[in-house]
């Protein structure tokens, strides 16, 4: 307990940081880079822009997806927009006020000099994206258009329609298409990498399974660069992709990896409410609807005419009542808890009560409703296409629904882990957003740590293997790595119980949803850490995987992941409960102010929380958060 | 509601084929079509059998992973809908269901009703990019873009890449994929300078790999972006005006 990490934060003033350590670090020369090998897992918006940049630079970048292609990584499916510093509507934006901005949503949780450099290099990804023909939108003289986030006063947030994430994602999948194209970059689709190789301490290599073939095979490097998202699967429903899971992070923080911040996870409050207990997944509406509608719900508990009946005196804007400076775009986590409180209260909205309206009656009345359907058509019709509801003539429902998790592999500034040699970059690290992410600001850390931090800090680490072939694939490192992998392949499908893996999976969500949700006390947490083992036990000795390892098995692949889930879950428990404050995204129900806003305790938690894995159960590490440029108070949105 | 689902298994890419009849119960219909797959899997597992494997993964329509072919139809019989967003209320309480996978010479068998659409991203990496390295580019302001211009790119680069149209092709023909890929560059100022090389080796990249269009235009009704053929017209002309613009000596080798 109690080591204290060390960031290596470089020295000097925050504005200088960055440059200052640019010019410290060790090059490699143009001519040497095509002497490395570097191994990237994951293609979303962060591994698609390091492999692409790295391979542009003239490393030779092998590249893993566990997709059938490299562009379908969840990344894809962020509609909102992007953040950066440009004050391009000249409305009183600048590097610090992105920056700090960022901190205090990410309510004094995250590090300055990792995010005063996210705020620097926001504007080169927004001048990378359109060069490379993102289809941002844009007014009339053809400048690029702006509009504003939950967590800002500003309007810095580019967009294109309700696909921002779409189109970004599809922005770099080309730039590394070019670079395979270019034979700097060798694609490897449908392939989970499922260990991690160390050798004398350092990553040399990853063990991946072919999905379609169920190859088990080896593949070496000189450092290895996770970029494989986060974990709000762990909550079984939440807003992630099917695919989306844990496991590569998992894997490397069993080989040595510290694992930050796991249980700051961001419950995001504009989703369609869930219809019945089959659902597979919950669908996000873009924080950006925020902008134009008004969150409302009946004064009366027994209310039960039609949204359009209800005179104005008998509903109650709570967003606008309780933050009138901030109005419907308080940050996310003020918006989830409220609107939980409202429904806990018995004034949710739809046939289960389980939902709050969004309302764009008056934003249409003010803009007309092709305005509307200009900023929001694609959203509007994806509703319409879940729910069978019209929001142009009725409001939205919506609800918080898990979503993102701040909570990652511990990085220092170079966005190395504790193993050395391997990288975290994107969701997939704990670095730049504190307890709580602000809207839109996602895609930019995605894009700043690939395209624009990561392929220069890893030179720094390359730079002393310089004449080195990779540890070969026929090293014992390796093939205790390819045994284990096929010894847990063998376990699972030895498995002939009862119940499948989702059924497992979806219990585990509700432990997990109910105990370290919205909510967390200490007595929920510590049923929770009764419940998971029990339950993990019981799938242990109850699931059943069918078919064989050597064509495509869901259900392999899933049982996999669902016990690397349930490992996750019970830090997530053991973090919450030991973080005795609110901060952000956690909520401990002990620590509130009288209003119930969430209440810090500086004193005793301004740190990170950082877990080493140990068969006999995680040991903490703590990191000093020190705040030298802005002066933590009590968020304050009112 | 209850449905009768008449659906494609083939355990492999060289083994036999067939339809299997499944009655799924117990189900509603605010639930999702692949949610009912997934019920039927969990009753198949439950009773000793194995799932039918199919791909899908956001589940919101945007990635482009889903891809049944439902009642003769890629993506099923909602209008500009992928097959994860059509939902049971679109079908009648006994309905009975056929679904295929996407048939395409260009798209492999691997199992069940998941093909291989990697030649999709070989038209991508043949040129469907702006070539512009990471660092190297000047203030976004810069270049103004008309924001009717931008608005038609985006329409093109809508494209979720899920393979629909060719599915839908009764020649296998990837071409309302590649122009898509085509206008969204080509129309953009940023595409210019690779303007003429681009479309020529993407259409010649698609032409290894897929049929010929013959303007039956099932891609734009099957496409769940409702892509316009429009530009399947742009890309041809552009790939015509390639060929002069383009011309190289006898002599040159590239």
């Amino acid at each position: 307990m109690d080591t204290v990490l060390d960031a290596k934060i470089p020295e000097g003033p925050l504005a200088d940081k960055w440059d200052n350590h640019r010019f410290s670090m060790k090059l490699v020369n143009p001519a040497n880079k095509r002497k490395y090998r570097v191994i990237v897992v994951g293609t979303g918006l962060a591994g698609a822009s390091a492999a692409a940049t790295m391979g542009e630079l003239g490393y030779h970048v092998d590249v893993f997806t566990y997709h059938d292609s490299p562009r379908r990584a969840h990344s894809i499916a962020a509609q909102g927009g992007i953040n950066a510093a440009k004050n391009y509507q000249g409305d009183g934006d600048s590097i610090f006020r992105l920056f700090y901005d960022t901190i205090k949503g990410g309510d004094y949780r995250s590090r300055e000099a990792n995010v005063y450099r996210l705020a620097q290099v926001s504007n080169e990804i927004i001048d990378q994206a359109a060069a490379q023909g993102v289809p941002f939108a844009r007014e009339y003289g053809g400048t690029l258009d702006n509009r504003s986030f939950g967590g800002a006063q500003v309007s810095r947030t580019f967009y294109a329609r309700g696909q921002t994430g779409q189109q970004l994602l599809i922005g770099a999948y080309s730039a590394l298409m070019r670079q395979v194209a270019a034979g700097s970059v060798t694609m490897h689709t449908r392939s989970e990498m499922l260990e991690v190789v160390k050798k004398d301490g350092r990553a040399v290599g990853i063990v991946t399974r072919d999905l379609a073939t169920g190859e088990v095979e080896a593949h070496s490097a000189h450092a290895v660069v996770l970029a494989t998202g986060g974990y709000s699967n762990v909550y079984y429903l939440s807003t992630n992709a099917m695919y989306c899971n844990a496991t590569a992070a998992w894997r490397a923080h069993r080989e040595g990896a510290y694992f930050a911040n796991p249980s700051y996870t961001q419950i995001h409050p504009t989703c369609i409410p869930s219809s019945d207990e089959f659902q597979s997944k919950l669908t996000l509406m873009s924080e950006s609807l925020r902008n134009d509608g008004r969150i409302w719900v009946p004064k009366n508990p027994d209310e039960n005419r039609p949204a359009g009946d209800i005179p104005a005196e008998d509903r109650d804007y709570f967003l606008e009542r309780k933050y009138p400076a901030f109005g419907n775009l308080v940050p996310r986590d003020v918006a989830s808890r409220n609107a939980k409180t409202v429904v806990d209260e018995g004034r949710g909205v739809g046939d289960l009560k389980n939902g709050v309206y969004l309302d764009f009656s008056d934003s249409i009345d003010r803009l007309g409703a092709d305005t509307i359907e200009e900023r929001y058509g694609n959203l509007f019709e994806m509703y319409e296409r879940i729910t069978d509801e019209n929001p142009y003539k009725e409001p939205m429902r919506i609800f918080p629904a898990p979503h993102y998790t701040m909570g990652g592999l511990w990085v220092d500034y170079n966005l190395q882990t504790t193993v050395p040699g391997l990288f975290a970059i994107g969701e997939a690290n704990f670095s730049d957003h504190g307890a709580n992410r602000l809207g839109a600001s996602a895609l930019m850390q995605g894009l700043a740590d690939g395209y624009f931090v990561l392929p220069y800090t890893i030179g720094d680490y390359l730079a002393d293997w310089l004449n080195t072939e990779p540890v070969g694939t026929d090293d014992e490192s390796f093939s205790a790595a390819l045994g284990a992998v096929s010894d847990r392949t063998e376990m699972w499908l030895s498995k002939n119980g009862t119940r499948t893996v989702d059924w497992f999976h979806r219990e585990l969500g509700k432990i997990v949803w109910d105990h370290c949700g919205m909510e967390r006390s200490a007595e929920g947490l510590e049923k929770a850490l009764s419940e998971i083992p029990a339950l993990r036990e019981e799938f242990y000795a109850d699931v059943r995987v069918p078919g064989s390892g050597d064509t495509i098995n869901s259900s392999l692949e899933k049982a996999g992941r669902v016990a690397d889930f349930f490992e996750l879950a019970e830090l997530m428990c053991r973090d919450a409960l030991d973080r005795n404050e609110s901060c952000g995204g956690h909520f401990r129900v002990e620590s509130q102010t009288e209003e119930g806003e969430a209440l810090r305790d500086d004193e005793n938690y301004t740190h990170v929380s950082a877990y080493e894995w140990g068969d006999s159960g995680p040991t903490l590490h703590k990191e000093e958060l020190e705040f030298e440029n802005v002066t933590l108070t009590q968020r304050s949105y009112k | 509601m209850k449905v009768t689902l008449r659906i494609w298994r083939q355990p492999g890419p060289e083994a036999d084929g067939g339809f299997e009849e499944h009655d799924v119960d117990g189900i509603n219909e605010e639930m999702s079509f692949l949610e009912m797959m997934d019920i039927l899997n969990d009753r198949l597992v439950e009773g000793g059998g194995e799932p039918i494997e199919f791909e899908s993964d956001c589940r919101e329509g945007i990635c482009g992973t889903c891809n049944l072919v439902i009642d003769g139809v890629p993506h099923g019989p909602q209008l500009g809908t992928a097959t994860c967003q059509l939902h049971m209320r679109k079908f009648s309480d006994g309905a009975r269901i056929t679904v295929e996978p996407w048939r395409a010479a260009g798209f492999p068998m691997i199992k069940d009703l998941i093909v291989d659409r990697t030649h999709l991203d070989d038209i991508v990496a043949a040129g469907g990019y702006i070539s512009v390295n990471t660092g190297s580019a000047p203030d976004a302001n810069l270049m103004p873009v008309a924001k009717s211009v931008a608005d038609t790119a985006f329409d093109a680069a809508a494209c979720i890449g899920c393979g629909a149209c060719v599915a839908a092709c009764p020649n296998g023909a990837a071409h309302l994929f590649t122009a898509a890929k085509v206008a969204h560059l080509n129309l953009l100022p940023q595409g210019q300078p690779e303007r003429y090389r681009r479309v020529e080796a993407m259409v010649e990249e698609m032409d290894q790999w897929f049929g010929s269009c013959t303007n039956h235009g099932e891609c734009e009704t099957a496409c769940p972006q409702s892509i316009s053929i429009d530009f399947i017209a742009m890309m041809n002309r552009d790939y015509v005006k390639s060929k002069f613009k383009n011309r190289r000596l006898l002599s040159q080798t590239n």
